[in-house]
């Protein structure tokens, strides 16, 4: 198990080391999710629906497709000059890879959604501070269940035509149990309501992201098997 | 292209299609002139001998896939990964019977075509995975690639719409409590129970029809790519 952490790593290291340097899918990805949060706000009447009644969906609709966009990155990179090969050459499990590779676009979106946060907050006026280690707990567990799928159903998507189109209409489904969980845990959250209330919800995130994290890696091996 | 040139092939069984369409009429039958009209519901109910086995037979479908996919990386057989094809096709179509009359019964009993409850949004959902099992199918040109992805997706799909089940069910539902299968035993009067039961039946026996008939044609496909590779190879 060690052995495979320790392989993950590198492989999340080598696919983050590559963002660092060039930046540009990280850069176009914070400006695209402050353009969604600018649209959404216009996408309403502001005398008949208050920004902050629409604060959570947009948060959670904005931080969904940011999440669609970032991971189709992951495996678009090593189709590239077929760097795929190469890394099923190297002496790696396929689930070091995996998790790498899932471990790399937690990163990446966590910063990106770090970033949209506070431009968030900004944007819609919502107090964030007061419920922020529990609105950072909830992002973090519904990002991590799409992370662990999307992960998975990239690295098939890629291989095929339309494979944006294709990512989105597989993933999509996948994004209902944890984004609804987590757009009602956030509205409750900005409305003043302890965490403490919220238990069903972060059950249903919790088990979402155990059940798929572990399934994800005991079948992602047969999307890459040549 | 002329020696291997013959009269279409017919497919054998085509007979069994309408004798599960008979038994479906036949339940009809029974269902509009033998069974008791729903008291509160009047004749509105009696699209229920349709609705409730199509989404039997739907379900049986999205088992079958997700048993198949299982098989299928266990046993890499594509006969497997046909059959599992097959059911989802045949599963798509029955869901769209669900999803459309869902509605019609709706919209006099509830006062609403569509509402966001539990089973109806997990139906829904249940659609769109189908449909996009479908689409990575057609997206995929190497059969072996294709039959992985479609087990790895076939796989993903029953926990979700469990997982979807769950977390619409923490909203509230409207939708009418199961009247059969439950813990203190069915509810529903003994003429409606038999009735619905002679009706999942006859869908049940509707599906296994359809889905043998499509695996059979897919089967036939498979040999015909196999002889038109035969013949680029010669």
């Amino acid at each position: 198990m060690g052995d495979v952490m320790r392989q993950a790593l590198v492989v999340a290291r080598k696919d983050l080391l590559l963002e660092l340097r060039s930046r540009t899918a990280f850069l176009s990805m914070l400006a695209f999710t402050a353009l969604v949060l600018a649209i959404f706000n216009f996408a309403r009447d502001p005398t008949a629906i208050g920004a902050t009644d629409l604060a959570p969906s947009t948060l959670w609709i904005t931080f969904s497709f940011a999440g669609l966009l970032g991971l189709n990155r992951a495996f678009a990179l090593e189709r590239e000059n077929r760097a795929l090969d190469g890394l099923l050459l190297a002496p790696l499990s396929r689930t070091a890879l995996y998790v790498g590779k899932a471990l790399a676009n937690l990163v990446f979106l966590g910063t990106v959604e770090a970033i949209a946060l506070p431009a968030f907050a900004l944007f819609f006026n919502v107090p964030i501070l007061p419920v922020l280690p529990a609105l950072a707990g909830v992002i973090a567990l519904a990002t991590i269940g799409f992370v662990s799928v999307g992960t998975l159903l990239s690295a098939m998507a890629v291989t095929t035509r339309f494979a944006e189109l294709i990512l989105a209409l597989l993933m999509l489904p996948f994004l209902l149990p944890p984004v609804s969980a987590a757009a009602q845990i956030t509205s409750r959250l900005f409305a003043g309501r302890p965490l403490a209330e919220q238990v069903g919800w972060l059950k249903l995130l919790v088990g979402f992201d155990i059940v798929f994290v572990v399934l994800c890696m005991l079948i992602f091996e047969w999307t890459l098997e040549e | 292209m002329s020696e291997h040139q013959t009269s279409p092939a017919k497919l054998p069984g085509g007979q069994w299609i309408g004798v599960a369409l008979l038994l479906i009429a036949g339940v009809y039958v029974r269902a509009l002139a033998f069974t008791p009209t729903e008291a509160a519901q009047g004749l509105a109910q009696k699209i229920f001998y349709l609705h409730a086995p199509s989404a039997w037979s739907a379900f049986v479908a999205f088992c079958v896939v997700t048993v198949c996919s299982i098989g299928y990386l266990f046993l890499k057989d594509m006969r497997l990964d046909m059959f599992a094809a097959s059911s989802a096709e045949v599963g798509v179509v029955f869901t769209s019977a669900v999803l459309i009359s869902g509605p019609i019964w709706g919209k006099p009993i509830w006062g609403a075509w569509w509402t966001w409850d539990a089973r109806l949004t997990s139906t829904l959902f249940l659609w769109f995975i189908f449909f996009g099992y479908l689409v990575l199918r057609s997206a995929v040109r190497e059969p072996g690639q294709r039959a992985r992805y479609s087990a790895v997706l076939g796989i993903l799909g029953a926990p979700l719409v469990a997982f979807i089940h769950v977390s619409v069910k923490l909203f509230r539902t409207t939708h009418p409590q199961p009247v059969v299968l439950k813990p203190e035993g069915p509810t529903l009067p003994s003429q409606m129970l038999t009735t619905l039961l002679l009706s999942f039946a006859a869908f049940t026996f509707f599906y296994v029809v359809l889905v043998t008939r499509r695996y059979a044609l897919m089967r036939a496909e498979d040999a015909r790519a196999r002889l038109a590779e035969g013949d680029d190879a010669a």
